[in-house]
């Protein structure tokens, strides 16, 4: 649809400090054109602040920002073009649904009948159509985030900018408004760039995720990769669960526990390693040792029912401990063994993991 | 079974909780009834008193002849003019002075904005009279203004500055700029910065983020202070006395005249009447107004 109007991101070297503390720590990023790219990290680790800086809230200290191939770093930010949802909405609680909505196309002279058809439409897109007249403080969380949303994109910007919108929803209206927003990009195509501290929200959403950590981007990748294989420890320790086990390199193969480990095909980290271990990828094994498997032994202590599915905490023979998890289906619960039960583990080859241990980042 | 034990086991302790909620509003009624009497003793007995006597004659029957005299006069209708007109500029000069510099406080980091907000309460540790009396001094034929501004040679003759309704406009300005101050800056800090970011990357110039988004923001401050000091002026009395040289005469100052010259409580009390009637009708539009601005101020483009 409205693919064209779609512009990439190119950030070289933005970099901003306060005081001693590196917010931004020389960022590059690429943004592709009509991507959904999220900035994913925890509170602190200057996802919010790089998106301040697309926005033009924040004046970096040094550093290139181009839309298209326009530099635009030093760009106000009324002058920037760019849509954006912000955290609590900032819906502005003087004028109603459709005054808002309005509002940027007012701004930019459009004629008021052309204005009131292209303020209904973005209505009809986030599903409020005829909520124009009501006021903000009478709707709902999720109405109020649809309704940002609907200003955000009525003035067709090329770029759409997301400030944690989903936080202040409940559970359930999260994960509809995940779709739904998934959805819109879809349709409308501009390049998006989301933050969240959220990694299955980041998952769920993104064509891409930067997860950022002390003001570097630590990796950047598809979902599936960034979980499957993480850059590193910190991206691991980040998204999803998972346990680190300790391997020794001897004789061209990685050990673990005295047990020569079967990886997949393709480079080994150099240095220190670890094995990385996601508790759904383990099975419990009730027959011998198999070949296409790496097997882990040890003692059940704590067996816990999670609804969907159980976890098993278990101390592995040499003193590391490892989580399992499970669907929790019938069959499963019923073979489940015990607190204290010895159990043989298997791991599939392609998901053992080696990861440079790098847990002494600043 | 008895049917108090089959209620009984049917709602366990009813009757105990509902005494229980009865005793604490009962408590609760008893604390507020000191505020009650005095309220009442000091507000709604004197007020009602006044009513009284504004429908007593001369003679000390019931009449109208108090408000038929108001009416009649032309003088009193004068009064009534000159009174609404000097709160009306007053009101007007004080948003000039006032909102420009709520404004500096309110984009001020809090510490350095509360140390110039002590700057601006510092009026209300001297009484009105201390004050009133320094603009005597300062304003007067041979004060400070008109000495330096002859000695600057800005002027040659001095300035008639004060005994008239300029001065009295000076005095009441100054009295209630931080009125108008007070909760034009609280509206003003309460406005969230990210309204001002939203509509800055929807597009709007700083000016038009002013325009549009704070100044309507802080409308209910500004109109809140704006009534105050319309209502405060209605009554002043201490400052048209002083620095209006008996050519200024406000509701206040013939309320005294009528009672300390002419000892006619009657006439006083029917003036301080339809003083307090035209405020409570003011006040009354007032609230309905900014309600409906708060309705109807959203009809946007």
């Amino acid at each position: 649809m409205a693919r064209a109007g779609a512009l990439p991101i190119t950030v070289r070297r933005v970099a901003k400090a306060y005081g001693p503390v590196r917010a931004l720590d020389h960022i590059d990023l690429d943004v592709r054109s009509g991507e959904f790219l999220t900035l994913l990290g925890p509170s602190g680790s200057g996802k919010t602040t790089l998106l301040m800086v697309l926005a033009g809230f924040t004046r970096p200290d040094r550093g290139s920002l181009k839309f298209g191939d326009a530099e635009v770093i030093r760009l106000a930010p009324h002058k920037r073009d760019v849509g954006m949802v912000f955290q609590n909405y900032a819906l502005f609680p003087h004028m109603n649904v459709a005054a808002n909505i309005g509002f940027p196309l007012r701004l930019r002279g459009v004629p008021k009948a052309d204005a009131a058809r292209r303020v209904e439409q973005a209505l009809e897109m986030v599903q409020l159509g005829g909520y124009g007249e009501r006021r903000v403080e009478q709707l709902s969380g999720g109405q109020r985030q649809r309704v940002a949303l609907a200003r955000a994109i009525v003035f067709e910007p090329r770029i759409l900018l997301m400030d944690e919108p989903l936080s202040a929803l409940d559970k359930q209206l999260r994960e509809h408004m995940q779709i739904e927003l998934r959805r819109l990009h879809e349709a409308l195509g501009m390049t998006t760039v989301y933050v969240t501290h959220d990694q299955r929200e980041a998952l769920t959403m993104s064509d891409r995720i930067a997860v950022i950590n002390h003001g570097r981007i630590l990796q950047l990748d598809t979902p599936r990769r960034i979980y499957d294989r993480p850059s590193s420890r910190s991206v691991a320790e980040f998204i999803g669960e998972s346990s680190f086990l300790p391997v020794e390199a001897a004789n061209g193969g990685f050990f673990h526990a005295g047990a020569k480990l079967k990886l997949p095909d393709g480079p080994a980290p150099a240095g220190r390693c670890l094995l990385m271990v996601r508790p759904e990828r383990l099975r419990i094994l009730t027959g011998g040792a198999a070949d296409h498997l790496n097997v882990l032994r040890g003692t059940v202590q704590e067996v816990v029912y999670q609804g969907e599915s159980f976890l098993l905490q278990v101390l592995l023979l040499d003193g590391s401990r490892i989580a399992v998890r499970g669907v929790s289906s019938a069959g499963a619960m019923a073979v489940l063994p015990d607190a204290g039960a010895v159990v043989t583990l298997g791991l599939g080859i392609d998901d053992t993991i080696l990861l440079a241990d790098d847990p002494a980042l600043p | 079974m008895s049917l108090r034990r089959a209620r009984a086991d049917a709602e366990p302790n009813a009757d105990a909780l509902r005494r229980d909620a009865l005793a604490e509003r009962v408590a609760l009624f008893g604390l507020s009834l000191p505020a009650l009497v005095l309220v009442i003793v000091t507000m709604v007995i004197p007020v009602a008193w006044l009513f009284w006597l504004s429908f007593l004659g001369d003679d000390g029957s019931v009449s109208l002849i108090n408000y038929q005299r108001l009416i009649r006069q032309p003088s009193y209708a004068r009064i009534f003019l000159a009174t609404f007109e000097i709160s009306a500029l007053t009101t007007a000069i004080c948003v000039l002075l006032g909102y420009p510099l709520a404004y500096v406080l309110s984009q001020l980091p809090p510490r350095l904005a509360n140390l110039c907000m002590i700057g601006v309460l510092m009026p209300f540790w001297t009484s009105i009279l201390v004050r009133t009396y320094a603009w005597l001094v300062l304003l007067q034929r041979h004060g400070l203004v008109n000495d330096w501004g002859i000695r600057l040679g800005l002027w040659n003759q001095p300035l008639t500055l004060v005994h008239n309704f300029g001065g009295t406009l000076i005095g009441l300005v100054h009295i209630m700029l931080p009125f108008l101050i007070l909760p034009v800056y609280a509206s003003m800090r309460a406005i969230d910065r990210v309204y001002l970011k939203a509509a800055a990357n929807l597009g709007a110039s700083p000016v038009h983020v002013f325009w549009r988004v704070f100044f309507p923001l802080s409308l209910p401050g500004l109109l809140a202070g704006m009534l105050i000091v319309f209502i405060l002026c209605l009554g002043s009395y201490v400052t048209p006395e002083m620095l209006g040289g008996g050519r200024v005469i406000m509701v206040a100052n013939a309320i005294a005249t009528d009672i300390q010259l002419f000892f006619n409580w009657g006439a006083a009390s029917a003036l301080g009447v339809v003083l307090l009637v035209l405020t409570s009708a003011i006040l009354y539009a007032a609230s309905r107004l900014i309600r409906l601005n708060r309705i109807f101020g959203g009809h946007g483009p």
